[in-house]
């Protein structure tokens, strides 16, 4: 991504120097700064996550005489989601190397899956959480229920707010073509969906795979 | 159709809120009349609403925090007069339930709308000057912060006229502050308008952190950063690894309020410590979010008005990291009464003693720095005294609370509430006047009057000690914060001499307002021409003020530290400035209306939630989303500022430097 002769993120003069090194030659170019910059709005979010986390943790046994993490999650289920959700971020890294070489068709074609299997990751989620619902386990139940309904969601949200991203970024890319500030936007958005596989991940250890623990 | 939304809502049989309202409405009204009557629509628009000038944006936000500091201030009046004349007999004029809405707002105009924008303001104005660039890393999401931050600040005053503010306390804590116990709009108010201004402050801290790791002036390198900028980044940092924990605990509390979640209340197995432990992670180092860049202010104030680089730069610079991170251990010591245990307690109260050790690092450097200088006691330099002598007073008193066994007799009295008031006041308050004073000429072009702001510094100073150090004797003596009556006559003598105190401070308040006023009046006389009024070290002070929307027409080479005071040490020897250097066009942000339309929607969307009116609250959302899109499609993201008017204003700059270097030569 780094292009050597890119504007500098604020003042396009000399004095502005164009080295990457290690940021006394002056202002860094776009291209280093705004990724750099969401990688930091990333690292905030994770820290919303580890408040959610820490959550769930402290309330997992309070479960008020109701259900527990072993009678509600079930492991296939889950092992679905999960490489819905991975393959989706692997065919997210196919677009952007698409959107490197410039090639409308294959960008669109690999952001389209992208969604898909973002979209079916989420149906999943969701018909989990209608059924837990139905059997009376929704997150009114108990403080258990509502961390995990927290925790969860919270990244069920950002899945749907990426889906949200997806198809303005296949509009744009459409209609704006292959520009700096365009593929700029599309590395923040491949950096979104991955790190949500970080979160994803870390879900899956401590909320299913320890939850399903005989 | 208007959810929660009634004609009850509007206090029309209270005459305290319901004249208060009447008053503000009508100065806001007043107000508008007058831009209008004047045509300063297009320029307010132009200059300052739209603007992603850091500078213009850092204003703003100054402007925002000096009306809450009034705002915040009446309520600390009211409730000092209340607790003046409602002692035995008499209940007061204020009903508890009118009391508990002042104290809780008093608290959280004062930290979130007061604080935090006078410090971001002052961030935002002098950090790209300092490390010699043109603009922050983001300018549109720059103002979109600010923006965002004064839809919050709306709508907790808007709680003044529709409906009511919460009842719990500055940090509302549960279950008093779920559903069973406070059903009321209050507390919805509270955390719907902290959300939207914490998304503000965590742009705001991404936007800074950036730029400082990112944008600098060449040969800028980290270990040559002005000591401002150094705490800037790590109240940055401390924002975006605390901030995002208060957005999830309030979340976990509208959950609660909102969808019935169990997160911590006393039903369902919920766990109301759970929201202790959270709010204070976020809690404590908010302390230092406040603080460090206060010391920055200091630390730049120190060296310019005693003539010498500052003391111990280097020990400066690591004792502001860990403090950083001391910051995050400390949080427990907020609740050392609540059971944790003996152990516990002890780690924590021993991390808290702890953090007492970088901060004396700082107080010995201040006095180092003015030890053998040649000291110039203007406004700023009396503050930075003043915060000396209060600072340390306000820090041991934190060092007696950190005692676990102290603790125990003194927590939730008003030795803690003195104590939290000493550091605050001492370190913060102190500080943004000071840097207020002493960047005022950069941001607009000429001093203010000295002879005021010394009486301001003697009103704060003197009013602070009348009004808080009583409180500390009735801690001892057993009052216990936020008492709407005073049941014990005895106490009477000290909260008289507390109210006195409150009025000194009102006096210098009332006083910053007809300093601002007669020093623009008698601007001509306290012209800054050179930009550089007090014989600055620091790149700043390099360029005209007001600088220029770009800053430097091209950007400095920076050798050492204090680039500028290197800089005109070598042109005095030298006796002739830098060559002149190749001037090329410079490429700038454009001006946005994304920020002031974002703040709408999420003004619309929080009030709409507070009042369950959920069809506008779905619209605020869907506005919100268009005009992200909106934004996003646009084409145009620069303006180039043609080279000749760069040459012009840059000789401009070079014919009045060449003066002020030939003077400088001339004198001894």
């Amino acid at each position: 991504m780094t292009n050597g002769t890119e504007a500098p993120a604020i003042g396009l003069t000399h004095g502005a120097s164009q080295d990457t090194g290690l940021g006394n030659r002056g202002p860094q170019s776009k291209s280093i700064v705004v990724p750099y910059g969401f990688w930091l709005f990333v690292l905030s979010d994770m820290v919303l996550f580890s408040a959610l986390f820490a959550s769930y943790a402290t309330l997992v046994h309070a479960t008020d005489g109701g259900p527990v993490t072993s009678q509600l999650f079930d492991r296939t289920n889950v092992a679905i989601e999960t490489l819905a959700l991975l393959i989706s971020s692997f065919i997210c890294g196919l677009a952007m190397i698409a959107a490197k070489r410039k090639n409308m068709l294959w960008t669109q074609v690999f952001l389209f899956f992208t969604g898909l299997f973002g979209l079916v990751f989420l149906v999943i989620e969701i018909t989990e959480f209608v059924g837990m619902v139905r059997i009376g386990a929704g997150p009114q139940r108990s403080a258990f229920l509502s961390s995990f309904f927290t925790l969860v969601g919270c990244h069920g949200a950002h899945v749907t707010a990426g889906l949200l991203w997806i198809g303005t970024m296949m509009a744009q890319v459409w209609a704006k073509g292959f520009q700096p500030h365009i593929i700029r936007r599309l590395l923040c958005f491949s950096i979104f969906w991955h790190a949500l596989d970080i979160i994803w991940v870390a879900i899956f250890t401590i909320v299913y795979l320890i939850g399903t623990l005989p | 159709m208007f959810g929660r939304l009634t004609w009850d809502a509007i206090p029309f049989n209270q005459p305290i809120p319901l004249i208060t309202s009447i008053v503000v409405l009508a100065m806001i009204a007043a107000a508008l009349a007058w831009i209008s009557y004047n045509r300063w629509w297009p320029y307010l628009w132009n200059e300052w609403i739209t603007s992603t000038d850091h500078k213009r944006i850092g204003v703003m936000y100054i402007v925002l925090a000096l009306v809450m500091l009034v705002r915040g201030f009446a309520d600390a009046l009211m409730m000092r007069a209340q607790q003046t004349v409602a002692v035995g007999a008499s209940q007061g004029y204020l009903p508890p339930e009118h009391y508990d809405q002042i104290f809780s707002a008093h608290g959280t105009i004062m930290i979130f709308f007061m604080a935090m924008p006078f410090i971001i303001g002052l961030i935002n104005f002098v950090v790209p000057l300092q490390l010699g660039v043109r603009d922050v890393a983001f300018p549109t999401m720059n103002n979109v912060s600010f923006w965002l931050t004064a839809s919050g600040a709306l709508l907790v005053n808007l709680s003044l006229f529709i409906g009511e503010f919460a009842r719990t306390g500055w940090l509302a804590f549960p279950p008093l502050s779920e559903k069973q116990f406070s059903p009321g709009v209050g507390v919805d108010y509270y955390l719907v308008s902290l959300q939207i201004a914490g998304v503000g402050t965590i742009l705001t801290a991404v936007n800074f952190v950036t730029t400082i790791l990112k944008i600098r002036a060449p040969g800028m390198s980290y270990m040559r950063m002005p000591i401002f900028t150094w705490t800037a980044l790590a109240a940055s940092l401390l924002i975006l690894a605390a901030f995002p924990v208060l957005t999830a605990t309030y979340g976990e509390l509208m959950l609660d309020r909102y969808l019935g979640f169990h997160f911590f209340t006393n039903d369902g197995g919920g766990n109301s410590m759970l929201y202790m432990d959270l709010i204070w992670v976020w809690g404590h180092p908010e302390v230092y979010i406040l603080a460090l860049p206060s010391f920055g202010i200091y630390s730049e104030i120190a060296a310019t008005f005693s003539g010498k680089p500052l003391f111990g730069y280097r020990s400066m610079v690591f004792a502001t990291l860990a403090i950083c991170i001391i910051s995050f251990m400390v949080w427990l010591h907020h609740f050392f009464t609540m059971g944790a245990g003996a152990d516990v307690n002890a780690v924590f109260g021993i991390a808290s003693m702890i953090i007492a050790v970088p901060t004396g690092v700082k107080i010995f450097n201040w006095l180092f720095t003015m030890y053998g200088g040649r000291v110039r006691f203007t406004t700023p330099m009396y503050y930075l005294v003043g915060f000396m002598i209060t600072f340390v007073l306000g820090g041991l008193t934190g060092v007696l609370l950190a005692m676990p066994p102290v603790d125990f007799v003194v927590h939730n009295s008003l030795f803690l509430v003195a104590h939290f008031h000493n550091v605050i006041i001492g370190a913060v308050v102190f500080g943004v006047m000071a840097g207020y004073t002493y960047w005022f000429p950069k941001a607009f072009g000429f001093t203010l009057d000295e002879r005021l702001g010394k009486i301001i510094f003697w009103c704060w100073f003197i009013g602070f000690y009348l009004a808080w150090f009583p409180e500390y004797a009735l801690g001892f003596m057993g009052a216990t914060r936020r008492l709407q009556h005073i049941a014990d006559p005895s106490w009477q003598p000290y909260l008289d001499v507390a109210m006195v105190g409150a009025v000194i401070i009102f006096a210098g308040i009332v006083l910053t307002v007809v300093q601002l006023i007669y020093s623009i009046r008698t601007r001509e006389r306290r012209l800054d021409l050179t930009g550089d009024p007090w014989d600055g070290r620091t790149l700043e002070w390099l360029t005209l003020s007001p600088p220029p929307h770009y800053n430097f027409a091209v950007l400095p080479d920076v050798h050492g530290e204090e680039a500028y005071w290197t800089r005109k040490q070598t042109a005095i020897k030298e006796a002739k400035l830098i060559d002149e250097p190749d001037y090329q066009p410079i490429e700038m942000p454009v001006n946005t209306p994304t920020g002031i339309i974002c703040a709408f929607f999420a003004s619309l969307c929080g009030f709409a939630v507070i009042w369950y009116i959920w069809w506008l609250a779905i619209l605020g959302l869907i506005g919100a989303f268009a005009i992200f899109v909106w934004y996003a499609w646009r084409d145009e993201h620069e303006h180039i500022i043609p080279v000749e008017e760069v040459r012009k204003n840059a000789r401009e700059r070079r014919r009045i430097r060449h003066e002020l270097l030939q003077e400088l030569i001339k004198a001894p």
